[in-house]
């Protein structure tokens, strides 16, 4: 076995070698503050030929360093969705007004590398390796999430990331132990054959779960969920939308892969799927009440990770294809949602939902957008959001023990349509004040937010060729 | 026969397309309104090979197929077809686009564009869900259906339009999920979406009588919201009374037709048990309906307001004649939504046609039209007449066949219907009446113009429908006898009641509506 077969990693050495860059850039003294050697409108173009290096290396597969990463139709699909991620923050964040630009090569950098952390993620299959790949996702971002000039709200934004974060890896690693000291092995597809069940080896469980927390907090599922409404809401538009959705996808494909253990009948998966119900039902509740566009996201997201444990509970290769599928689309309308926001926020403050007031008349393209991703969100067709919401909910039915969680998601959607309605409805349906003529969002911005709406559009309406990727990696991983 | 000709699929993505080019449209609201006319037209004449080459004699249960893999690995598939009754809904929902775009002509002032893309996109919804043949496609077009609507109410709506619209989505979106819910449970079953090989599923007896069951519940839950029926209708006289006229009409034509033709097309194929068990339920409340929607019509003194209502007690009529399994109910209720839709949908477009002269929807400032109005209100009262069932013109058709059908499957069904009809004449005579005698309350009432040009065209050929219909039923009898017939199949006593075959019947319901007919001085033609 060939451990080192670095031709297979060509989208993570890809973005390592920008990194590269951007430290360069990061660490060069400048004397003054518009210096050539501190621009970064490069950064989006590198992201974008990034997305065409991960589609070069789709369908690579491989097993390097003595079988703790491997290469497989699910990692490949993953890298895929963070390059998509990566481009589409790159771009919402190139010009942040709430950061310095003077701090935009490290913030570019700290973005970076936790992306390259989350690719790494999407590879590994041995649990130290999960776990030190994690870190590398989280600690770039626990510098990220402060950086807001002048804004307490991001500095408390930024302890309670951390706290919360340094005490659920720390349960992760507890956990771990846990899985080490009575299943003797690390390894993944090792410990896919082994018995998960309380009765048989409750330390194992208890670990596992343990182990789990981790991914939880990371995905912002209950009952780790605390942290996301206020983080959103503290930091800067453009770094929510990066901690919304990217982080997201990293804690996806473990738990994606954590799920091949996972029988259906297993008290573990039982509680996984209670924490699901729970998790949807309680963001969205939550987010009925919230004025604040991000604070709202924030708990809609917490819904959002209720939703894919539709898709881990089923123990099918078709669960965990759409919990996958789920992921990308998740990414994808959550960034057209924040495009939306982060352009209509010019000088970087929180957007109130007041604040869409008549956007309509100011910018209609925008309003546009916005009204697609909120429908996306809902789950509504023919949008993105349904497909990917009607392939979580089939696979969980061909389950038996778990159509109550089916039930209960079906109804979350009708809860959740208020709150995401009254995004449409206070763009299109309130006036507003008559005293902006018009806003100046650049046509290139426009122009984006329509590709991203229409993504959501066409992936709504012909899903099936890019979901067949997640399949193939869902066939892999559960044959 | 038709396979080279994807008729179904243009009348979805033209409208579509339109809609898409119409965003990128610029000049002013005169050219975003005449290209809607245009496309609403054009869409109209690609619809008239679906009316010419529909099979008659000997019909294949779905015609005009289209099929195609869409997402192989669920498999689901694009899939569509018509059969008479989806045929009947299609046909409506087309020819109601380019009359919606004419009686919003002047009703609406702003965003006009925005407006008729929304018409558009309504339009192509509309069609999907009646052609649709795969269960998840189906769904698509019902959810897609609810964006449009919402906007339509909420954006050009009157003073309460956000509340109506709100109330609107939330009732119908709560309705409609469990819905989601029973289609992924066929799949599970019958691991298919194609309705017509879970329509044969069902034929075999392959559900489980529990399974139809919570199914059953599950899919009516979704339709009873959108007939609506007795205690779901609270969304309607809101949703009714804020919209434009141009929504008000789609809502009544088309959207309450959709709740009907779930039950017709999954309800009661799919879970023939389930249906029976649940009937008495669905019949008591269909008739609470009818009673229930003419009393508070009574009542009311807001015009659309009473038509809303009446729309609960119409739709009570289809559900009764729905429920009862009995093929002349069955065709009943077919004609009463086609019919309703055609009256009711008339009605509101000259309500927004008054509206646009008196600025008030209330009957006391809309009083002594005839004296100054005569041509609008004969239009009125022809449509009025017409609602109530007033013989020989269409409404008549589709309540006597329902009060037929329920007469003879029940004696106290009939004799329960009858207030219901009773009430129907008062509230609509009562309108008609203030409407047309008194004297204007302002002294501006009797300078108001009467029916122009454009408003002649849109309400003349709703008026020859009304008579064509009612005198001439033959034809669409014929169209939707068979989907009954196939709808009903699985039914111990409907076809073939009495050892009668369907022919013997349809003969014996003819001759019944001659002879209904010939008391009011009226003559049968057939189209036949």
């Amino acid at each position: 076995m060939q451990h080192y077969q670095l031709d297979k990693c060509l989208p993570e050495l890809y973005l390592l070698a920008v990194i590269a860059i951007l430290l360069i850039q990061s660490v060069v003294r400048t004397q003054n503050d518009d210096s050539a050697a501190k621009n970064t409108n490069w950064v989006p173009w590198a992201a974008f030929i990034g997305i065409g290096v991960s589609l070069f290396s789709m369908g690579d597969e491989g097993v390097l360093f003595y079988a703790a990463y491997k290469v497989d139709a699910l990692s490949q699909f993953f890298k895929l969705a963070i390059s998509v991620g990566f481009f589409i923050t790159t771009l919402n964040g190139l010009k942040p007004p709430a950061i310095k630009r003077t701090n935009r090569p490290d913030y570019f950098l700290f973005l970076g590398l936790s992306c390259w952390g989350l690719m790494l993620l999407s590879s590994a299959v041995e649990l130290i390796t999960i776990y030190v790949a994690l870190e590398i996702a989280s600690y770039s971002l626990y510098a990220v999430i402060p950086l807001r000039a002048n804004d307490r709200r991001a500095a408390e934004a930024g302890i309670k990331y951390i706290m919360f974060g340094a005490v659920t890896t720390a349960i992760a690693l507890y956990g771990f132990s846990y899985i080490l000291a009575t299943q003797h092995t690390s390894y993944i597809a090792e410990l896919t054959a082994m018995d998960w069940s309380l009765a048989a080896n409750p330390m194992a469980a208890v670990g596992l779960l343990f182990f789990m927390f981790g991914m939880m907090f990371k995905l912002a599922m209950f009952p780790f969920h605390w942290w996301c409404p206020d983080v959103y809401e503290g930091t800067a538009n453009e770094t929510a939308a990066f901690a919304a959705t990217l982080p997201k996808l990293g804690a996806i494909v473990i738990l994606v892969r954590l799920a091949t253990l996972l029988k259906p009948d297993l008290e573990i998966t039982m509680i996984l799927a209670i924490f699901g119900a729970i998790s949807m039902t309680l963001g969205n509740f939550a987010a009925l009440a919230q004025k604040d566009v991000k604070r709202m996201l924030g708990y809609s997201s917490i819904a959002h990770a209720g939703y894919v444990v539709l898709g881990l509970v089923s123990g099918t290769q078709y669960g965990l294809a759409a919990a996958s599928f789920y992921a990308l689309i998740y990414l994808l309308m959550n960034l057209t949602c924040f495009w939306v926001i982060c352009r209509i926020a010019r000088d970087g403050e929180n957007v109130t939902l007041s604040g869409l007031d008549g956007l309509y008349r100011r910018e209609p393209v925008m309003a546009f957008v916005l009204a697609v991703s909120a429908f996306a969100l809902v789950g509504l067709p023919p949008t993105a959001g349904f497909i990917g919401k009607l392939f979580l909910l089939n696979a969980a039915w061909e389950v038996g023990q778990y159509h109550w969680l089916v039930v209960v998601a079906v109804v979350n959607t009708a809860i959740a349509i208020y709150y995401y309605l009254s995004l449409v409805r206070h763009a299109y349906t309130h006036d507003g004040e008559p005293k902006a003529a018009k806003e100046t969002v650049s046509l290139a911005n426009l122009v984006w937010g329509g590709i991203f709406a229409g993504v959501l559009l066409i992936l709504g309406a012909v899903p099936s060729s890019v979901f067949e990727w997640a399949m193939t990696a869902g066939k892999q991983l559960l044959p | 026969m038709h396979e080279s000709l994807p008729i179904l699929s243009a009348l979805i993505f033209f409208p579509l397309g339109a809609a898409f080019l119409l965003m990128f449209m610029r000049g002013g609201d005169w050219t975003y309104r005449s290209f809607t006319l245009i496309v609403g037209i054009i869409e109209c004449l690609i619809a008239l090979p679906l009316i010419f080459g529909f099979q008659l004699d000997n019909p294949p249960p779905y015609q005009f197929v289209e099929r195609m893999a869409w997402i192989p690995q669920w498999g689901l598939e694009y899939h569509l077809a018509v059969d008479g009754m989806s045929l009947l809904m299609i046909i409506l929902s087309v020819a109601l686009l380019p009359l919606c775009v004419l009686c919003s002509w002047t009703y609406i002032g702003k965003r006009v564009k925005e407006f008729h893309v929304n018409l558009l996109i309504m339009t192509a919804a509309c069609v999907g869900i009646f052609a649709a043949m795969d269960f998840i496609l189906f769904y698509i077009f019902w959810e897609a259906m609810l964006i449009p609507m919402y906007l339509l109410i909420a954006v050009w709506g009157g003073p309460e339009r956000r509340y109506a619209s709100i109330k609107f989505f939330l009732y119908t979106l709560a309705g409609s999920v469990l819905l989601l819910v029973a289609i992924i449970a066929f799949n599970y079953v019958g691991s298919t979406f194609q309705i017509p090989e879970l329509t044969a599923m069902a034929g075999e007896g392959k559900f489980s009588e529990s399974f139809q069951l919570w199914t059953f519940l599950a899919m009516s839950l979704a339709f009873a919201i959108k007939v609506p029926m007795f205690p779901f209708h609270t969304w309607l006289p809101a949703a009714h009374v804020q919209a434009p006229s141009a929504g008000s009409v789609l809502l009544a034509s088309v959207l309450l037709k959709m709740g009907a033709y779930g039950f017709l097309r999954f309800s009661l194929p799919l879970c023939p048990q389930g249906s029976i068990e649940m009937a008495p339920i669905m019949i008591a409340i269909s008739i609470a309906s009818i009673i229930y929607g003419g009393f508070v019509a009574l009542g009311q003194n807001d015009v659309k307001k009473l038509i809303a209502y009446s729309s609960v007690a119409h739709m009570g009529f289809v559900t009764l004649g729905i429920f009862m399994f009995h093929q002349q109910g069955g065709e009943g209720a077919i004609m009463v939504m086609l019919n309703h839709g055609i009256v009711t949908g008339a009605l509101f477009m000259m309500v927004g046609a008054i509206y646009e002269r008196s600025h008030s929807r209330e009957i006391f400032d809309n009083m002594g039209l005839g004296k100054y109005l005569p041509a609008f209100m004969g239009f009125f009262g022809i449509f009025a007449l017409s609602s109530f069932g007033f013989p020989g013109m269409n409404s008549f058709v589709g309540e006597a066949l329902v009060l037929i059908g329920a007469f003879d499957s029940n004696l106290w069904w009939g004799f329960l219907c009858i207030p219901g009809a009773m009430l129907a004449a008062a509230y609509m005579l009562r309108l008609g009446l203030k409407m047309a005698w008194g004297e204007p309350p302002s002294p501006a009432g009797k300078n108001w113009a009467d029916l122009n040009v454009r408003e002649w065209v849109y309400l003349t050929p709703l008026a020859f429908l009304v008579f064509y219909i009612g005198l001439a039923p033959g034809l669409t009898m014929r169209v939707v006898t068979p989907s009954i017939e196939k709808v009903l199949e699985g039914f111990p006593d409907s076809g073939t009641m009495d050892g009668r075959t369907i022919v013997n019947l349809q003969e014996e319901h003819r001759q019944g509506l001659g002879e209904a007919m010939a008391e009011d001085g009226l003559t049968l033609s057939s189209a036949e």
